[in-house]
């Protein structure tokens, strides 16, 4: 009789045992303590977009995209009249336009060239080497790749600062980035979609430029927006190498001015100030934008 | 191994002595002979890893994308040695259809089958265009489903349509030969079931190699089989006697299910 009793009563504690509250106990706090450093990072962000917007908002105007920075008197006038700075930074956004898309010009077709190679030759001794030198590359300090454009493009080539000079240094910045997406986005590609091609007849090379390149766009796209919005924020080599203008320029061998470059320059000058922030503003803006459509054109990715 | 003289039709495809190896010592397909007739179905049956699928390859040469690949004996399309022909004319006459279907994601429907054009910079007109996209794709089934949005990407497609689509784009160069690398082992019953319609048609007008993993359907659709064992062509004979009557105890015990 004892052991049938014992048997037939089967509690909720058998099956769930006293470690079970216990486990979700822990579950909870695990839960609950992902949440809040994830909200701590969050509200970073958050905060930081927010001080720029608080800070920078009142200073953005038609004048802040049509005109160059003023002088610090004019701007010390201004503010001991309690008005806003007068002026903008047409010369810094031009110049950073500028810039980019001459160092684009350098590094999207290496880098899409090598990473198609390093996808192509994934097992071979030199593919492996060039993808070591390519990480070693993203890892060299940005104020060492404008010493070393100064040295050869400055000093040597441009014989002073110059637009070719921050490309080059922005260009060697990018490179190892969009190497490494297309490399990515290439092994994306299912073998099968290769070989279809193949079988049609097709040669080799129309087959990377008709088929591997097109079904592989959207990644190296994606790569090529984030290693943008990575270089547009880049002061240290820009310093060495085009120095700033007062004045918007279109001529390569001249220097130019960029929107980092001026943020640096407000930084020393008490008077401008506020041209920081909006500074600031516009370019954390334009970096995100950026990112975001890097991110819509990943995740219109059709594979 | 038996002589493979079982032809009825002329031959259109003769494979002398083909031997292929991987790494220099291992023998994937072993001194395989055989003829293959015009306007048939001929089925390459047998185990994993007996070579079937380096055999179908070796016909248009695809085998060749693999690395340390060696390759002895001549194959011959109507007379010419596919060794001694550029792989990019060879595989325009010998089209291929692969085991899963394979539309070119990024182009069109209406791209994707005359894709052999475009990605050779082949220029047509306009109209021929259209008519070869037309008479592909009704060949294959599809137009009726397809003819409203032939401007859509490919991928939007069944299975089963995409399958039809890639047995399509193999079309449109009117090629001789087309090889299936087992195209309904990734479709359902009713979608194999249109397909293997559609190959019994095709035949009239194309010479069909197909490898298939399931026997039944060599038994429905094929005019000739042929059983594979270990690199080994073991057996060559019209469907009916191979699957009534098999000849050697390999076969027999593969169709049997002792094996395989």
């Amino acid at each position: 009789m004892e052991i049938v009793n014992t048997q037939t009563k089967i509690k909720r504690a058998d099956i769930f045992p006293d470690h079970f509250g216990r486990r979700k106990f822990k579950n909870n706090l695990f839960l609950g303590a992902v949440i809040f450093f994830s909200l701590i990072t969050i509200s970073f962000v958050f905060l930081i977009i927010g001080t720029l917007v608080v800070k920078g908002y009142h200073q953005i105007n038609w004048a802040f995209f049509t005109q160059t920075p003023p002088d610090t008197f004019t701007a010390m006038m201004a503010k001991s009249s309690g008005k806003i700075i007068p002026g903008g930074i047409i010369n810094g956004i031009t110049g950073t336009l500028y810039l980019v898309a001459i160092a684009s010009l350098i590094a999207i077709p290496f880098g899409i060239l090598i990473g198609i190679y390093l996808y192509e030759n994934s097992s071979k001794r030199y593919a492996t080497f060039i993808r070591d030198i390519t990480d070693v590359l993203q890892g060299v300090p940005s104020i060492v790749v404008g010493l070393i454009v100064y040295l050869w493009v400055v000093v040597h080539i441009t014989r002073g600062y110059s637009v070719l000079a921050g490309s080059a240094a922005l260009a060697i910045m990018m490179l190892p980035l969009i190497i490494r997406s297309t490399e990515e986005a290439m092994k994306m590609i299912p073998d099968t979609l290769k070989e279809a091609a193949i079988a049609l007849g097709t040669p080799y090379y129309k087959v990377v430029l008709r088929v591997l390149i097109p079904t592989s766009f959207s990644g190296i796209m994606t790569g090529i927006l984030l290693a943008i919005s990575r270089i547009m924020g880049e002061t240290a080599p820009l310093m060495l190498t085009t120095l700033g203008n007062p004045a918007i320029n279109w001529n390569l061998t001249k220097p130019v001015s960029a929107v980092p470059l001026l943020i640096w320059q407000f930084y020393n000058d008490p008077n401008m100030v506020d041209l920081i922030w909006s500074s600031t503003l516009f370019l954390m803006g334009f970096v995100l934008i950026l990112n975001l459509l890097a991110k819509w054109i990943a995740a219109k990715r059709n594979l | 191994m038996n002589e493979n003289n079982i032809n009825t039709q002329p031959a259109i495809l003769s494979i002398e002595n083909l031997s292929i190896a991987y790494d220099k010592d291992k023998l994937a397909v072993k001194d395989v002979s055989a003829t293959i007739e015009k306007n048939s179905i001929t089925a390459i049956m047998g185990p994993s890893g007996c070579g079937k699928t380096t055999l179908l390859r070796a016909i248009n040469r695809m085998h060749e994308l693999y690395p340390n690949i060696s390759t002895t004996g001549i194959i011959k399309l109507s007379n010419d040695n596919i060794y001694e022909m550029s792989t990019i004319k060879l595989r325009r006459k010998i089209g291929m259809v692969f085991q899963r279907p394979n539309p070119f994601p990024t182009l069109s429907i209406y791209d994707n089958v005359v894709a052999g054009y475009k990605m050779n910079d082949i220029r047509l007109k306009r109209s021929e265009r259209d008519e070869i996209v037309e008479t592909s794709l009704k060949d294959v089934t599809l137009w009726d489903e397809v003819k409203d949005s032939l401007h859509k990407k490919g991928t939007f497609l069944s299975g089963g349509q995409q399958q039809r689509l890639c047995i399509a784009r193999a079309l449109a160069f009117k090629p001789d030969v087309i090889l299936l690398d087992e195209p309904t082992s990734a479709l359902d019953p009713v979608a194999t079931a249109k397909i293997e319609d559609l190959l019994v048609d095709l035949k009239k007008q194309y010479t069909i190699v197909l490898v298939t993993h399931n026997m039944s359907q060599a038994a429905r659709i094929s005019d000739n089989s042929m059983f594979m064992y270990m690199g080994e062509l073991i057996e060559y004979e019209d469907t009916k006697t191979m699957f009534t009557n098999p000849k050697d105890k390999r076969t027999e015990g593969y169709l049997t299910g002792k094996f395989g």
